[in-house]
């Protein structure tokens, strides 16, 4: 095992991890920051997308060893003092979640598209999502929900994370 | 995933040594996309995984030295995208390192490691073949410089010895006007491997350089100084594989014609308006 050093959504963390352990398996088995999904695990779906010193990465594809002394920000670190990012309201608002699975991986891509290009063009968004799929099909909601941040629509009052009560409440079974 | 043992070498001596020492048993670790993969479904099982990124000399670097552009080991497709530099000497080069993976994958992947892992497919072997890049490896018996077209041997296997690392690509800056461009065919757009991928550049003098891939065990460069393009030997000489599941041969073998001509009528123009 081996001690590695991070600064985990803005705070120090250290960790011992096994050097065939992945980044991802870290964060979700020795960290328990769920957010971050397991699914194809040969870098294609971009759900475990999370960034790493400014860049983001696949952590399927990392080696949790790799990222000793680094910056890693995962979905968990989007919302702020309980607030949800204008990002993951938007994607609230535009129903661009249906099982939610590959959303978090969806937040991240679209959360560094916006930092590299503030105004992005339908094209580069898409391009700069191509390496997060969605079996739910939600492309076209995704791309909605990037856009309306791109464009200030929803980016003037990021809401509280929301309470269970103002969530829609499923059916009572009679 | 089978466990094993992980170095961090802090310079190129100690990784050499270690590479040296453990032969076939080590693996280097660079950017991690096509390796880590590999070592997940036993494709590989090493003992010791040799992380390179750390070591001063293969450090990220797009740097003019003379005559030359030289790009470090631990350079990623991404860095090569942004670069201002590579789009203005390289331009081809930066369209194929455009169309590698996607943004998650070019933020870590690097073009030394698409060449050393000597996939037939890698979509930056046809540029860099056309632009004449050398490899520079250092080994136990000290330095030395490969043509990249020297260094592909066959699928997987290249001209690297025991204990030898790729530390840098050196790219020679054209000394005259140049047109070059890069074509590529996959099933979808993006986040594919190609079916046919294919670079040309062009001199002012009248001499051509036509690299392709995805059509046979390695990339391989066919090259005319005289002006009377032999195009049809130079298709002629693909040899694609009869049983890969991405395309058969004769779509790829029309696909090799459609692109071939469309990279020289691109590199024409960009010829002509340099």
């Amino acid at each position: 095992m081996t001690e590695i050093r991070l600064t985990l959504n803005g705070n120090p963390r250290s960790v011992s991890v096994a050097a065939h352990h992945t980044l991802l398996d870290v964060l979700r088995d020795d960290l328990d920051l769920t957010g971050t999904k397991e699914c194809c695990l040969v870098g294609e779906c971009g759900s475990c997308t999370v960034r790493l010193d400014g860049r983001i990465v696949d952590s399927c594809l990392v080696m949790a060893v790799e990222a000793d002394g680094g910056e890693v920000t995962t979905v968990e670190g989007l919302a702020a003092d309980g607030r949800l990012s204008a990002l993951q309201e938007s994607f609230v608002t535009h129903g661009a979640v249906q099982c939610g699975f590959c959303i978090p991986g969806q937040l991240m891509a679209a959360d560094d598209l916006l930092r590299l290009a503030p105004s992005p063009s339908r094209a580069e968004i898409e391009e700069g999502l191509a390496g997060n799929l969605c079996r739910c099909g939600c492309y076209y909601q995704i791309i909605e929900a990037v856009q309306a941040v791109a464009e200030g629509a929803v980016a003037a009052a990021p809401a509280r994370v929301r309470e269970q009560a103002e969530l829609p409440q499923p059916p009572v079974d009679q | 995933m089978r466990p094993f043992d992980y170095a961090r070498p802090a310079d190129l001596d100690a990784a050499i040594d270690l590479l040296a020492r453990h032969g076939s048993d080590a693996r280097v670790l660079a950017g991690g996309t096509d390796l880590i993969i590999r070592l997940r479904d036993g494709t590989y099982a090493p003992s010791l995984v040799v992380d390179v990124k750390r070591i001063p000399e293969m450090a990220p670097r797009i740097e003019r030295v003379d005559s030359v552009v030289e790009v470090g080991a631990g350079t990623t497709m991404t860095d090569i995208v942004e670069s201002a530099l590579m789009q203005r000497l390289f331009p081809a080069l930066v369209e194929a390192a455009r169309f590698v993976g996607s943004v998650q994958i070019r933020n870590r992947a690097t073009l030394v490691g698409n060449q050393c892992n000597a996939s037939p497919a890698a979509d930056t072997a046809p540029p860099l073949l056309v632009y004449g890049a050398v490899l520079e490896i250092f080994g136990p018996a000290g330095r030395r410089e490969v043509a990249l077209d020297d260094f592909f041997i066959q699928s997987g296997v290249t001209a690297l010895a025991e204990g030898e690392l790729v530390t840098a690509i050196r790219l020679p800056i054209p000394s005259e006007r140049t047109g070059s461009a890069f074509q590529r065919r996959t099933r979808r757009r993006g986040h594919d491997l190609a079916s046919v991928t294919l670079a040309v550049a062009l001199d002012e003098r009248g001499g051509t350089r036509l690299a392709y891939g995805s059509l046979g065990p390695r990339p391989v460069l066919f090259t005319d100084e005289t002006g009377d393009l032999p195009l049809e030997t130079w298709l002629l000489a693909a040899r694609p594989s009869s049983t890969s599941m991405r395309a058969g041969p004769d779509y790829r073998l029309a696909m090799l014609r459609v692109l071939a001509t469309r990279a020289l009528d691109t590199a024409r123009d960009r010829l002509a308006a340099a």
